[in-house]
């Protein structure tokens, strides 16, 4: 698979699956297309600090810097939307790879309705064999890896498939180019 | 078929928007999984089964191994592994926990193993309060049934038997459109996973080099699960496990598309223990029970024993003629299709349920759609030959059995075994003679008879019975003193 050819990829993946990617060039460039997206919404952001190097964790709508679980949580639960990043992403199946961390909690992804990851480019792998070369023990890395292929969904009444059952039912993605 | 409830067959049979519901569900999941399999899109399918199967062979093999390995990892990490031989060792385990951490309501995602160990059953009579999260799982729960289908829970029931149910459970307007009904249950499982004090998920795999429990879902359910309650239990059994992490890129390359057409499933997740130094949230204890429940008795025959191998995909039962006719309620255990009719009678014993391994035509498509080729035909064939041999040692024995129980009947009762006797040695002469039947065979004896010189011994039952002899012989002795 040609490598300059994951960003797109990895777009149209995700959009099969009903998510939504931007693409932008450097990580100043970032806030600016999130601004009809944000707008009017609850944001809490992770602790990443790739989404300082964007400029997200400035914005007024955002809640950031959690350190106590029960804020995190109440938060969480308040929010219309939760901002990520994303440790890699798999551009064959437009999925989004998250580690647990210090900077990362796991209910940022999980709880608000919406949620946005962040990628820097270089995080782009081309699949699932990939990510299992490059990282081949997660569980020396953290507690919890997840991997995420689009908007939660279900299809248990009658087969018909509804979105955003218990995780997020919208899903955004913005590759950084430059990052 | 020996002893088949056929009369509940022809109910479901005859139940013509049941069948539509098998039918059209078992359609889509055949369509989605083909297109997802297909050469254009999965050329390695064919190599990633074989490998699949390899792995699967290596590690029922060396099980011993790999679960040391499991153990001393999730240990490693935080966790701690508990090993239950039964179900009900599961649940006291669950509930000493439970008690001592004074906890009261458990969430679970959906799991086969608890469903087979009837946890949620047990947990509750002792007023612990569990909810099941999965969606179709949700519904089943509140209707008080078991699972339909291993991939689809619920597939068996409408958006109105939906609708119904949740208006009666819950107290809401009856509301038809899944959607809504989607969201109705979201509220109310939100409030449950933000109180609830234990997570209780299954596995769809045990990673040995990394001590990872990994699970597979589309909705979160799992994800909140294992992320909201300060507690997380992983039940599982013990051929859930995989030798290494990078062994899963060929599991999960094959499970989501034989089971929903899926490359992948929204959600998947490696967990390893509780939560680690500076992590805000996750759970602060975690538990791996490891269960037997009758899984070490398979691992006995080397044939039989690649039923272990099976990752729940649900391919066999929507490609199945039989269970597309009779649906998942007819099956005896919550394992139900081809890889049910293999495995309920390993684990229950081969003369329950004996039909089971009769309930197939033997097309084969369970073993062509198996992702890691499982022979389930040829499983089938030897458990019926096993079957039929049960029930012919089973006929012979209950027979023997019965005569002996006569016998000994007889000669505990002196009284009516002398009168017998005697009764027996004045009637032989009239008797009719035992022997051989056929005229040539006749003469053949009688020949052979006066040729020894003797008359027919046949004539000789004794007119008296040794019965009586210790009386005669010891005449004038009393039984009383005994030989002095």
């Amino acid at each position: 698979m040609d490598r300059n050819l994951y960003t797109q990829l990895f777009g149209q993946n995700l959009e099969k699956l009903a998510g939504k990617s931007f693409v932008v060039q450097t990580p100043d460039q970032v806030a600016g297309c999130l601004v009809d997206l944000l707008s009017g919404k609850r944001a809490v952001a992770s602790n990443a600090p790739f989404l300082d190097d964007c400029g997200l964790t400035r914005l007024p709508e955002v809640r950031t810097g959690f350190r106590d679980r029960e804020e995190l949580r109440q938060a969480c639960i308040a929010a219309d939307i939760g901002i990520t990043s994303a440790d890699y992403a798999l551009a064959e199946t437009g999925t989004m790879v998250m580690l647990s961390s210090p900077q990362e909690a796991r209910l940022i992804s999980l709880l608000p309705p919406i949620h946005l990851a962040l990628i820097p480019r270089s995080r782009l792998l081309a699949n699932l064999d990939e990510l299992l070369a490059t990282i081949p023990k997660p569980a020396g890395q953290t507690s919890s890896m997840v991997l995420i292929t689009g908007p939660s969904r279900t299809a248990d009444i009658e087969q018909i498939l509804i979105r955003g059952v218990h995780g997020p039912g919208e899903v955004y993605a913005v590759i950084v180019e430059n990052a | 078929m020996p002893d088949a409830p056929t009369q509940a067959f022809q109910q479901t049979i005859a139940d013509s928007r049941l069948q539509l519901a098998i039918y059209s569900a078992t359609r889509r999941l055949i369509d989605h999984r083909a297109s997802a399999v297909a050469q254009d899109r999965l050329p390695d399918y064919q190599n990633l089964r074989d490998h699949a199967n390899r792995i699967k062979k290596h590690t029922i093999e060396h099980l011993d191994y790999y679960l040391e390995q499991l153990e001393s990892n999730v240990v490693a990490h935080g966790g701690q592994v508990v090993f239950c031989r039964t179900g009900d060792e599961v649940a006291d385990f669950v509930l000493s926990l439970a008690k001592e951490r004074g906890a009261s309501l458990i969430v679970k995602s959906k799991s086969m193993t608890t469903e087979e160990v009837h946890f949620n059953e047990a947990i509750e009579r002792h007023h612990i309060e569990t909810v099941e999260t999965d969606l179709g799982e949700y519904i089943l729960q509140l209707a008080h049934q078991r699972p339909y289908h291993i991939v689809a829970p619920a597939l068996h029931l409408t958006r109105y038997d939906v609708g119904e149910l949740f208006s009666k459970t819950l107290g809401v307007p009856n509301e038809t459109v899944p959607e809504n009904q989607t969201k109705i249950a979201r509220a109310a499982l939100r409030e449950k996973f933000l109180h609830a004090d234990i997570g209780v998920t299954g596995a769809n795999f045990l990673v040995a080099d990394s001590g990872a429990v990994v699970l597979v879902e589309n909705e979160g359910n799992a994800r909140l699960t294992t992320s909201a309650p300060k507690i997380h239990i992983a039940v599982a059994g013990i051929e859930k496990l995989i030798p290494r992490a990078q062994d899963l890129a060929v599991f999960l390359n094959l499970l989501g598309r034989s089971a929903t057409g899926q490359p992948l499933t929204v959600y998947t997740s490696f967990l390893s223990g509780p939560r680690r130094e500076g992590e805000i949230d996750g759970p602060d204890e975690f538990y791996l029970v490891l269960l037997d429940n009758g899984r070490t008795k398979l691992l006995r025959d080397p044939e039989k024993r690649q039923s272990l191998y099976c990752i729940r995909c649900g391919a066999c039962l929507n490609h199945c003629p039989v269970y597309r006719k009779i649906g998942g309620h007819n099956y005896p255990w919550v394992y139900s299709g081809p890889i049910g009719a293999i495995i309920t009678p390993q684990f229950h014993g081969i003369t329950r349920d004996a039909w089971l391994p009769f309930a197939s035509s033997l097309c084969g498509a369970c073993a062509e759609v198996c992702p890691v080729k499982i022979e389930i035909p040829k499983l089938l064939l030897k458990l019926r030959s096993e079957v039929t041999s049960a029930k012919q040692r089973e006929g012979l024995g209950g027979l023997e059995r019965l005569g002996f129980r006569a016998w000994a009947w007889l000669m505990t009762h002196p009284r009516i075994y002398r009168s017998l006797a005697s009764l027996g040695s004045k009637l032989s002469p009239s008797l009719p003679k035992i022997g051989p039947a056929s005229a040539n065979c006749r003469a053949w004896h009688q020949k052979a008879s006066t040729n020894c010189g003797k008359k027919d011994r046949r004539d000789d039952i004794a007119r008296t019975n040794s019965r009586r002899y210790p009386n005669r012989i010891g005449a004038g002795r009393s039984p009383q003193t005994g030989p002095s």
